[in-house]
C-alpha cells in the first residue's frame, strides 16, 4: 500500500461527496416536476411522450398499479430484446455479419440486460451486432436504470408523502430519470471519453497486420455512448468481452476515473434526494455515511489484501502485489478500488480479473454483493435495498427506546417487516440455493475451471453476482451452458423482481399511514450511534448467513495459502 | 399505588408448577403459538429419531448425539418452563380472584315494589333484570344504581378495605358483581350477563386464557420466522458444499448448528415477556383489556391530565386573608372562622386551621356561641352561621356580591360602596391569576374582604413532568377553571399545555386533533360524559369508582382509581417493548460467537485449516458444538428473570436510552456468549462429557 495509492482513494471519495448535494438537489426538482435548467429543452419533448402514451405527469398511481406499469414496461423490453438478437442477422447494422444469437443466450442476456445486472455469457465483439449493442442492450442500459430510480423514488414517496394512497406515476418518473438525468450526464460525458479516445463509429472491424506481419482483427464500434450508461446506471455489461479492463473501454486513468465516480454518483446522490424529500438532509448523509464505513472498510481490506500479495510468490524470491490478471495502467490500488465500486454498486464492469485477485481480495466484492449491494449500489436498488435492512434495523433495535419502532415517523409494524423479509430472503435463497444445487450436478460442476475452494468461489460468485443484479463474472466459470444460462437469468429476475415487489408493497403500506411528529422519544435517525447500529446489522443479519459458504470458498483458501508447507 | 400483590419472581409455589407447566406445553397445538420453538421442538424430535436409529444400527458418537438430543430438548423445555413462570404469576392471582365469585342468590324484583321480590340464583340473570341488594348482600352482578344509595365494599377487586359510597345518578352508579353492600339498599340493573362480568373478564386477563397476541408482538414474531428461514437456507445449503468438499457433516450437528442460530433466546422468552407486561399492570392495580392497549401507552406523545386530583391535591386550602381597606387582618379572620367552624368541607377546615396558625384565632363552640350553621347549596353558593341576630357568609365573590346587594335592599340599608365592590373584585382577580379561588367574606352585609383558597400542586409533580418531557411525552393539563387560574397553575406545575373551562366537547376536540397530527394520546376519565374522550384516545383509563359507560368506553381499568397513574402505566408500556427488543438484539449479536465456535468444529475433518477460526481455543469438535447449543439453552434460563422484570426503564431521551441499551444488550450481547461457551467448553472438558 502506498501513500499515492492512499490519495487516489480519497480523491475518488472526496468527489462522491462533492456530487452529492448538487446532484442530489437537480434530482429532487426534476422528480418532484420542478423545472430545471434542462426544461426548455426536454419539456416539450417529456409532454409530448406523455401525450403519446396516453398518460399524464399528473396521473398518480396506486402502489399496485406502479408496480404493474413498471412490471409490463420490463417484460415488454424483455421480449423485445430477445427478439432481436433472435433476428439479428436480418437486420441492419451489422458489419460483422453476427449471426442469431442461440436461444437460452438470448434469453440469458435479455434478462441481464432487463433485470439491469449484465452478466455476460457472450464475448460483445464477437456475437452482438452493432444494432442489438445500440438500439437492444444500450436502450436498456437506460430504461432498466430509469426503471431502477422509479422503484426507488417511489419508495421515497412513501416516506415523504403524509398519508396518502398514491406513489406517483411510473411513466413519468421513467421519463425523467432518462431524459433529465441519464441522458445529458451521458451525452457530455460520451464526449469526455471519446476525447480520451474511446472510440465512437460505426466501422466494420478493421484488419491491422502486425509487426510480425500476422492478420488481426481490431473490434470497435459505438463504444463512448455505450460506456457511459454502462456505468451511470451501474449496468455494467461491456462493449468488448474483456469489459473495462479492454483498452478501447477504459484507454486512460482518467476514463477510469470517470468511470469509478459515475458508478456511484446517481446511487450515492439518491440518499440526498431521500433526505430532501423527506425534509432533512441529515436522514440521507446518515446512509451514506453507513454506505461508506462498509466501502472504506471493503476497500482497506482489498487493496491491503492485494498489496500484500502473495507469500508463496514471496517465497520464490519474487517481491511485490498481487498483479495477476492486473491492467499495468491501473496497477494494483485503482485494480482493488474498481472491483469493490463495481460490486459495492451493482455495476458488475470490471478493470482487472477479480478471479484472479488474492482469495481476500477477491471475498470483499463477493461480500459487497451478498449484502445485497446496498453500498451505494445499484442506481434505485441500492436504495431500495438498503431501507429494506433500515427497516429491520429500526424494527429490532428501535423497540429498544420503548416505542412502536418507527421510521421518519412511519410506524414499522407487521406487513412492513413481513415484507422486508421476504425480501431480505431471496437473497440467500437464489445465492446460496442455485450454489448448492449447481456443485452437486454433474452439468454444474463441468464449468468449473479450478479445483478446490476457488472452484467454489467461481460457482458462488456467478449466482451471486446474478441474485445482486451485479454483472461481474469472477472468470473461470465457463457460464454460456444451457445449465447456467438458464438459471443464471432465474437467479437474475428473482434478484431484481422478487426484492422490487415486496418492497412497493412496502411503500404502498407506508404511504397510506400518518407521520407521527418527532420527539424526545423518538428514535434518532441521522446520528452516528443509528450508522453503527444499521452497519451490525447489515453485517449481521445479512452477512452472518453466508459465513458458512465464504468459509468453505475465500477463507480457508486463504487460511490454506497463509498455512502453506514451506513458509 | 399498592404493590400488595408482588410475588418475588423466583417464588417455589410459582417454579414447581412450572416445571410440570414446561412438560405439558410439549402438546404441538401449544407450541405452534410459537414458529421459533415450534421449529425447534419439529428438529429436536427428528434428531431423536435419527439418535434411536443409531442406536439400533450401533451408529457412532451415539453419546455426543445423545448429549445434542437431550440439550435440544432442554431448549425447548426452557422456553415453555419461561411462559408457566410467567403464567403462574397471573394464575395465582386469578385464583383470588375466584375465590370471590361464589354462588350468589339474587333478589330479583319483578315491579317498581321494593318488596316484591323472588330469590333466583345470580346465574340466572339477565341484562336489564333489577335486582334488590340490601345490607349483607353479594351484588349478584355488574350493574348500575338506579335507586339508592349504599356503602360497598369492594375489596374484592381493589384489594381496598375502606368502603365506597354507590348511589343513582351521577358517576359512581357502577357497581361491581361479587362486591359486597355494607349499609343501606340499593336497586340495580344489571348490566353484564353471567360469565362476562368485570370479575370473569379479569380472571381471564391475569390468567392469560384469552391472551391475543398484540401487533408488535405479531411483527416480532414474523421477523423471527424470516430470520428462521434465512438460516434454514444457510443450513440446509451446508451439506452440498461440503459434499464438493469432500465432506460429510452429521446431521446431529447441522441441527445444533440451525438451533444456536435461530433466535431462540427471544423465541423462548416472547410470550413470557408479554404476560408478564401485563401482569405488571396487575401489580399496580391496572387491568389492561387487551395487550395493545400496553403496547399504545409506550407509544403515547401526549398526556392528558385532570388538573384536580391528579395534579393538585384534591382540596384547595386557604393561604392567605385579604381584608379591604378599613378592616384588620384580624377582623377578617375572625368572621371567616366563625363562618367556617361548622364546615366540614376541606377548604372549610382550612380557614379555621389558617386562622388559629397565622392569627392566634381558637375554635370556639358553635352551641356555646347559640350560633347555626347555614349549610352550602349550589343556589346560594354561600356557606356560614348565624347568630346573636348576627349573620356571616363566605362564598364564591359573584355570589357574595348578589347577597349583599340583596341584603340592602331588604333591610333598606345603605349599598356597599361601589369602591369597596372594586376593591374586592381586584383582589378576587389578582388571587385568580395567581391560580388561587376568591373566596368573599361578608358580615352583616358588611364587605370585610377576601380569602385566598389556593390549589396546592402535588409535591413531585414538577420533576415527574420533566422526565416526560425528557421521555418526549406531552403534557396537558384539563381543567374546569377559567383560563387566568389555569394559566397559574399550569406553569406552577409545569405542564406543558392546558385547557380551561374544559367540557367533554372540548376533550374529545382535543384528541381528535392531537390524532390528526399522528399523535397517540392517553386519558383518563371516570364520568359518564368522559366515555365519548375515553373511547376517542388511544389509551384511555376509567377509574373504577367510575360509572359503566365510563369502564366500557376505556381500554384499562384503573382499581385504585388514581389518575397520576397514567404516567406508571406509559412506563410499562415502555418498558414491555424495550424488553422484547433488547432480547432481539442480544438474540442476533449471540450468533456471531456461535457460528466461531461452529463452523471451524464442523469442517475441521476436511478442511483442517479452518481451524484458524478457532479464536476461542475450544478444545475438540465436539466440545465446540456442544458448549453452543449448551450456552443456547442456559442463556433462556439465565434471562427468565429479565424478562418477567423487564428491562429497567430511564427517563432520559431515546437517544441515550438506545445507546445504553445497545451498548448493554447489542454489544453484550457479542461477547457474552464468547465467554460462556468458552467456560462450558472447559467446564465439559474437565467432566470429561466429550
Amino acid at each position: 500500500m502506498t501513500v499515492n495509492g492512499w490519495i487516489q482513494i480519497l480523491v475518488f471519495c472526496g468527489i462522491i461527496i462533492a456530487l452529492v448535494k448538487p446532484l442530489g438537489g437537480y434530482m429532487t426538482r426534476v422528480f418532484n416536476g420542478e423545472r430545471t435548467i434542462l426544461s426548455i429543452i426536454f419539456g416539450p419533448l417529456e409532454r409530448g411522450l406523455y401525450k403519446l402514451a396516453g398518460t399524464s405527469d399528473r396521473e398518480e398511481q396506486h402502489w399496485t398499479t406502479y408496480t404493474g406499469a413498471f412490471l409490463l414496461f420490463n417484460f415488454a423490453g424483455f421480449l423485445l430484446l430477445y427478439v432481436m438478437q433472435r433476428v439479428q442477422g436480418s437486420l441492419p447494422f451489422n458489419p460483422a455479419g453476427m449471426g442469431a444469437v442461440p436461444p437460452e443466450l438470448a434469453f440469458n442476456t435479455a434478462t441481464s440486460f432487463v433485470a439491469n445486472t449484465n452478466w455476460q455469457n457472450y464475448g460483445g465483439e464477437s456475437t452482438m451486432s452493432y444494432l442489438v449493442q445500440m438500439a437492444g442492450l444500450n436502450v436498456q442500459n437506460f430504461v432498466s436504470a430509469a426503471s431502477g430510480i422509479a422503484i426507488a423514488i417511489a419508495l421515497i414517496r412513501a416516506f415523504s408523502r403524509k398519508s396518502g394512497k398514491t406513489l406517483g406515476n411510473f411513466w413519468a418518473d421513467l421519463v425523467r430519470a432518462t431524459l433529465y438525468v441519464l441522458l445529458p450526464i451521458c451525452v457530455v460525458g460520451t464526449l469526455v471519453l471519446v476525447w480520451q479516445g474511446v472510440p465512437q463509429n460505426l466501422n466494420p472491424y478493421t484488419v491491422a497486420t502486425t509487426l510480425e506481419g500476422a492478420q488481426q482483427t481490431i473490434a470497435q464500434g459505438p463504444v463512448a455512448s455505450q460506456m457511459m450508461i454502462k456505468h451511470l446506471g451501474t449496468n455494467g455489461g461491456g462493449f468488448f468481452n474483456a469489459n473495462a479492463a479492454h483498452p478501447f473501454e477504459n484507454p486512460t486513468a482518467f476514463a477510469n476515473l470517470i468511470h469509478m465516480v459515475m458508478i456511484f454518483a446517481i446511487g450515492a446522490a439518491l440518499t440526498n434526494v431521500f433526505g430532501r424529500m423527506v425534509g432533512s438532509e441529515k436522514q440521507g448523509w446518515a446512509i451514506l455515511a453507513a454506505m461508506g464505513v462498509l466501502f472504506i472498510a471493503g476497500v482497506v481490506i482489498c487493496y491491503w489484501a492485494e498489496a500484500a500479495g502473495n507469500p508463496l510468490v514471496h517465497a520464490l524470491g519474487i517481491d511485490g502485489g498481487n498483479m495477476e490478471g492486473k491492467e499495468a495502467r491501473f496497477g494494483i490500488v485503482l485494480s482493488a478500488l474498481f472491483a469493490v465500486v463495481t460490486t459495492a454498486a451493482s455495476c458488475g464492469a470490471v478493470n482487472a480479473m477479480h478471479d484472479s485477485f488474492m482469495a481476500l481480495g477477491g471475498m470483499i466484492p463477493m461480500i459487497n454483493m451478498m449484502l445485497g449491494e446496498i453500498i451505494v449500489g445499484g442506481v434505485g436498488a441500492g436504495f431500495y435495498g438498503i431501507l429494506l435492512f433500515i427497516i429491520i434495523a429500526i424494527f429490532v433495535a428501535g423497540l429498544m427506546v420503548g416505542r412502536t419502532p418507527e421510521y421518519l415517523g412511519k410506524k414499522i409494524e407487521a406487513k412492513e417487516v413481513k415484507m422486508a423479509m421476504l425480501a431480505v430472503l431471496c437473497l440467500p435463497l437464489t445465492m446460496l440455493g442455485f450454489t448448492a444445487i449447481a456443485i452437486v450436478l454433474p452439468t454444474g460442476l463441468a464449468s468449473i475451471a479450478n479445483p478446490g475452494p476457488h472452484g467454489f468461489s467461481e460457482v458462488l460468485y456467478a449466482y451471486t453476482s446474478a441474485a445482486a443484479n451485479n454483472g461481474s463474472a469472477f472468470g473461470g466459470l465457463s457460464g454460456n451452458t444451457p445449465w447456467y444460462n438458464l438459471t443464471l437469468g432465474l437467479a437474475m429476475l428473482m434478484g431484481r423482481f422478487l426484492v422490487i415487489i415486496p418492497a412497493m408493497a412496502i411503500a404502498g403500506s407506508l404511504v397510506t399511514k400518518k407521520v407521527s411528529p418527532a420527539s424526545a422519544g423518538t428514535f434518532p435517525t441521522h446520528g452516528p450511534l443509528f450508522v453503527g447500529l444499521l452497519v451490525g446489522v447489515i453485517l449481521i443479519v445479512g452477512g452472518l448467513t453466508f459465513f458458512p459458504a465464504l468459509a468453505l470458498g475465500p477463507i480457508v483458501e486463504h487460511l490454506a495459502m497463509i498455512q502453506a508447507p514451506g513458509l | 399505588m399498592s404493590q400488595s400483590k408482588s410475588a418475588s419472581i423466583m417464588d417455589a409455589r410459582i417454579l414447581v408448577p412450572a416445571i410440570s407447566g414446561a412438560f405439558k406445553k410439549l402438546d404441538p397445538r401449544s407450541l405452534a403459538r410459537n414458529p421459533v420453538m415450534f421449529v425447534v421442538a419439529v428438529v429436536s424430535a427428528l434428531t431423536t429419531i435419527l439418535f434411536l436409529r443409531d442406536l439400533l444400527t450401533g451408529g457412532a458418537n451415539l453419546g455426543f448425539s445423545l448429549q445434542i438430543v437431550i440439550w435440544l430438548w432442554f431448549t425447548v423445555l426452557f422456553a415453555n418452563f419461561a411462559e408457566a413462570v410467567a403464567e403462574g404469576r397471573g394464575k395465582a392471582q386469578a385464583e383470588s380472584l375466584r375465590r370471590t365469585r361464589t354462588e350468589t342468590q339474587a333478589k330479583l324484583l319483578s315491579g317498581s315494589e321494593r318488596d316484591a321480590f323472588r330469590l333466583v340464583p345470580g346465574t340466572s340473570l339477565k341484562v336489564g333484570d333489577v335486582v334488590l341488594v340490601e345490607a349483607g348482600d353479594i351484588i349478584p352482578s355488574d350493574g348500575e344504581v338506579i335507586e339508592g344509595v349504599a356503602s360497598v365494599n369492594e375489596a374484592a377487586i381493589t384489594g381496598e378495605s375502606a368502603p365506597v359510597i354507590r348511589e343513582s345518578g351521577g358517576d359512581r352508579s357502577a357497581v361491581t358483581g361479587g362486591t359486597q353492600v355494607l349499609s343501606d339498599w340499593i336497586r340495580v340493573r344489571i348490566t353484564a350477563a353471567a360469565g362476562s362480568t368485570f370479575i370473569d373478564r379479569m380472571i381471564a386477563l391475569v390468567e392469560g386464557a384469552e391472551r391475543q397476541k398484540t401487533p408488535n408482538e405479531i411483527a416480532l414474531n414474523i421477523l423471527l420466522a424470516g430470520m428462521t428461514l434465512i438460516f434454514v437456507l444457510a443450513v440446509v445449503t451446508i451439506p452440498s458444499f461440503a459434499n464438493y468438499a469432500g465432506g460429510y457433516i452429521p446431521v446431529v450437528v447441522l441441527v445444533a448448528l440451525f438451533v444456536t442460530l435461530i433466535p431462540t433466546t427471544i423465541g423462548a422468552l416472547l410470550s413470557a415477556i408479554g404476560i408478564a407486561g401485563m401482569d405488571r399492570l396487575v401489580r399496580f392495580n391496572v387491568l389492561a383489556m387487551s395487550g395493545r392497549a400496553v403496547e399504545a401507552a409506550g407509544d403515547v406523545d401526549t398526556l392528558l391530565l385532570d388538573k384536580t386530583g391528579t395534579i393538585t391535591l384534591g382540596n384547595r386550602q386557604a393561604t392567605e386573608l385579604r381584608p379591604v381597606r378599613g378592616v384588620t387582618e384580624q377582623e377578617l379572620a375572625d368572621a371567616a372562622q366563625l363562618a367556617s367552624l361548622a364546615d366540614e368541607t376541606p377548604e372549610g377546615r382550612s380557614i379555621v386551621v389558617l386562622a388559629k396558625e397565622k392569627y392566634g384565632i381558637r375554635a370556639r363552640d358553635m352551641q356555646s356561641l347559640h350560633a347555626t350553621f347555614v349549610p352550602f347549596t349550589a343556589q346560594t353558593r354561600m356557606s356560614g352561621v348565624d347568630f346573636d341576630g348576627s349573620s356571616i357568609r363566605k362564598g364564591a365573590v359573584e355570589a357574595v356580591l348578589k347577597h349583599v346587594d340583596l341584603a340592602t335592599v331588604a333591610t333598606g340599608g345603605n349599598r356597599a360602596s361601589a369602591s369597596t365592590i372594586r376593591e374586592i373584585q381586584t383582589i378576587a382577580d389578582d388571587i385568580a391569576k395567581s391560580g388561587g379561588t376568591p373566596l368573599a367574606v361578608v358580615r352583616d352585609g358588611r364587605l370585610l374582604g377576601v380569602v385566598h383558597l389556593k390549589d396546592i400542586v402535588k409535591g413531585g409533580i414538577k420533576e415527574r413532568f420533566a422526565e416526560l418531557r425528557r421521555m418526549g411525552i406531552r403534557t396537558v393539563m384539563i381543567t374546569g377553571d377559567n383560563p387566568m387560574t389555569a394559566a397559574a397553575i399550569a406553569a406552577e406545575a409545569g405542564v406543558d399545555d392546558f385547557l380551561a373551562q374544559a367540557t367533554p366537547e372540548m376533550k374529545l376536540a382535543l384528541i381528535r386533533e392531537e390524532q390528526a397530527k399522528g399523535k397517540l394520546v392517553a386519558m383518563c376519565g371516570d364520568g359518564t360524559n368522559d366515555a365519548p374522550a375515553l373511547a376517542q384516545s388511544d389509551v384511555g383509563v376509567a377509574m373504577n369508582t367510575g360509572t359503566v359507560a365510563a369502564r366500557e368506553a376505556g381500554n384499562m381499568v384503573d382499581l385504585d382509581s388514581d389518575p397520576t397513574k397514567l404516567i406508571e402505566i406509559v412506563e410499562i408500556g415502555k418498558q414491555l417493548l424495550m424488553t422484547r427488543g433488547a432480547l432481539t438484539t442480544f438474540s442476533i449479536a449471540n450468533d456471531v460467537a456461535k457460528y466461531f465456535a461452529i463452523i471451524p468444529a464442523m469442517f475441521l475433518a476436511f478442511y483442517p485449516q479452518l481451524g484458524a477460526l478457532n479464536i476461542m481455543g475450544l478444545a475438540t469438535p465436539q466440545s465446540a458444538i456442544l458448549s453452543a447449543i449448551i450456552f443456547n439453552a442456559l442463556i433462556i434460563v439465565a434471562l427468565i428473570p429479565l424478562s418477567l422484570r423487564g428491562v429497567k426503564y430511564r427517563a432520559v431521551g431515546a437517544g441515550a436510552l438506545l445507546s445504553r441499551n445497545l451498548l448493554i444488550y447489542g454489544v453484550g450481547g457479542l461477547i457474552v456468549p464468547f465467554a460462556g461457551i468458552k467456560a462450558i467448553d472447559m467446564a465439559i472438558t474437565a467432566l470429561g462429557l466429550v
